[in-house]
């Protein structure tokens, strides 16, 4: 390091290969963002499959993994939602280790508002939800959170009457974590192809044999879609349909500032959520516009009302200036668990459906994904977020029971 | 911020409205089988491209109506009233 500073930085090696299209793979992922990535890591490091390749129309991160909020969580109400968030949560604890790769991971908790005596009744109930299962939650009085965060406004025009604090969450470097997976799936021989579009998926006999791409064919013994606010665009061409609905969901950052808030807080009933960066911007996130988009791109009355719920809570951050803000298209389900596993088409894969809490599940979404797909059944941890919950009826409605944001 | 118009007020802000999902999902049989019955109720056509998509005009005379709007420049090609066929939009091919 003191090398390349003595160099201007000017020499540092890529972190990863630019691979051109081989005729064959063993496996295609679509989709180079933190899914992907992981899942192309997770096949190599743990299965031996090495003959891999990640396509991605656009730049490594350049989606959903590089324009969310960088919250890190797992609680959760459902036990199938809470075992693999948790699994991801914990994955998220050794991921700077295991990949040689800092990922900045702040466990600096993550605190749920309630702004009612009912609000904090729901909230006490999810609460311990979480505790039975064995995640750690802590329910916090008024004083509590003023003693933790001392700009917040208790007395806004709703009053905040509790909460309740996961200390194990946090926020941890989202780029980080797509720079490291793809550092350490390319050092295992995967070959990661950017601006490469796929076009089309083909098929014979109601099994997948290999993709279209602007590059070229590519055949393949096994695909797997990994691409967030485009899973049904792709499923459509593999020719299937998913229950999935396209929306922007925006996020912005203040101009830097000395540390005032170090810890992530959020408010469900007013739909905003803060936390501060390592770097002193203030992220700010709230709901995704009410209707399907794929343009990349928020509203202009949501960011309003997002802004005016957080300066409600925060009256101080009042004088800061927005620097940026932007959108990212967010595949939501009618329960807003993920869709993962096997799809109607034989050795096609499919992970999407992530809505707007995918950036948290990267490490478990991986590693279930890369089971799932080397052995061709589901990971024990992901058996209920098949597509098949659609006609069964067993939906995970974390949508209902812990408030998933939309 | 959209421009709408409401077939029956006129053009007012998209803050008026309220977003109602896909439009023309036709209810099957009763004995259709869990299949049918699945897609009708959780698949959508979701496209990148022309929407045809229901909207109420909520803050506004309360009805509801059609629109054929384009998901990527969110452009409105088409309003039409609620039980009307979908417009045809020669040129304007999902994408």
């Amino acid at each position: 390091m003191l090398k390349h500073a003595l160099g201007r930085s000017q020499k540092w090696p890529p972190a990863w290969r630019d691979a051109m299209p081989a005729k064959h793979y063993d496996v295609v992922i679509v989709g180079a963002g933190g899914h992907g990535l992981a899942t192309a890591y997770y096949l190599a490091k743990n299965h031996g499959i090495k003959n891999i390749a990640v396509l991605e129309k656009g730049y490594l991160g350049g989606g959903n993994t590089g324009r969310n909020t960088q919250v890190i969580r797992s609680n959760y109400f459902w036990p199938q939602s809470s075992a693999f968030f948790d699994r991801s949560l914990q994955l998220y604890e050794g991921l700077s280790k295991e990949l040689n790769f800092n990922v900045m991971l702040s466990q600096r908790g993550i605190l749920t508002l309630a702004h009612s005596h009912h609000e904090l009744e729901g909230i006490r109930r999810w609460a311990n939800a979480i505790r039975l299962n064995n995640i750690d939650s802590e329910i916090m009085t008024p004083e509590q959170i003023r003693e933790l965060m001392p700009l917040i406004n208790l007395d806004c025009r709703f009053p905040i009457r509790g909460g309740f604090i996961q200390r194990r969450g946090g926020i941890a470097r989202h780029d980080a974590v797509a720079w490291a997976y793809a550092r350490a799936a390319s050092q295992h021989g995967v070959d990661i192809i950017q601006q490469c579009e796929v076009t089309g998926i083909d098929a014979r006999a109601g099994r997948a044999t290999g993709v279209q791409t602007s590059k070229g064919a590519i055949s393949a013994d096994k695909i797997s879609i990994a691409v967030a606010g485009h899973t049904g665009v792709l499923a459509k061409m593999a020719g299937f349909r998913v229950p999935v609905t396209s929306m922007a969901l925006q996020a912005m950052v203040s101009e830097p500032v000395k540390p005032c808030l170090d810890t992530v807080v959020l408010s469900p009933v007013i739909h905003a959520y803060v936390s501060q960066s390592d770097r002193g911007e203030l992220v700010i996130g709230g709901g995704a516009d009410i209707y399907n988009s794929y343009a990349q791109r928020g509203g202009i009355p949501l960011l309003e009302e997002t802004v005016a719920s957080v300066l409600e809570l925060f009256p101080a951050f009042s004088r800061l200036r927005l620097m940026r803000q932007w959108a990212g298209i967010v595949d939501v389900t009618p329960d807003t668990t993920p869709i993962m596993g096997k799809t109607p088409v034989e050795k096609l894969y499919i992970s999407g459906g992530w809505g707007t809490g995918g950036y948290k599940a990267i490490p478990a979404g991986g590693e279930t994904m890369a089971y799932t797909i080397a052995e061709d059944r589901p990971h024990p941890l992901i058996e209920g977020f098949g597509l098949d919950r659609f006609q069964s009826g067993a939906l995970i409605d974390e949508g209902a029971a812990s408030g998933v944001a939309h | 911020m959209l421009q709408i118009t409401c077939p029956y007020c006129g053009c007012r802000d998209e803050t008026e409205y309220s977003f109602g999902g896909e439009s023309h999902v036709s209810r099957p049989a009763p004995d259709a089988g869990d299949a049918e019955w699945s897609d009708y109720l959780f698949n959508r056509s979701n496209p990148r491209g022309i929407h045809y998509e229901r909207w109420q005009h909520r803050f506004g005379c309360g009805r509801w109506f059609n629109i054929a709007r384009d998901t990527v420049s969110h452009e409105i090609y088409a309003t039409y009233e609620m039980g009307d066929a979908r417009p045809d939009l020669p040129g304007k091919a999902d994408n």
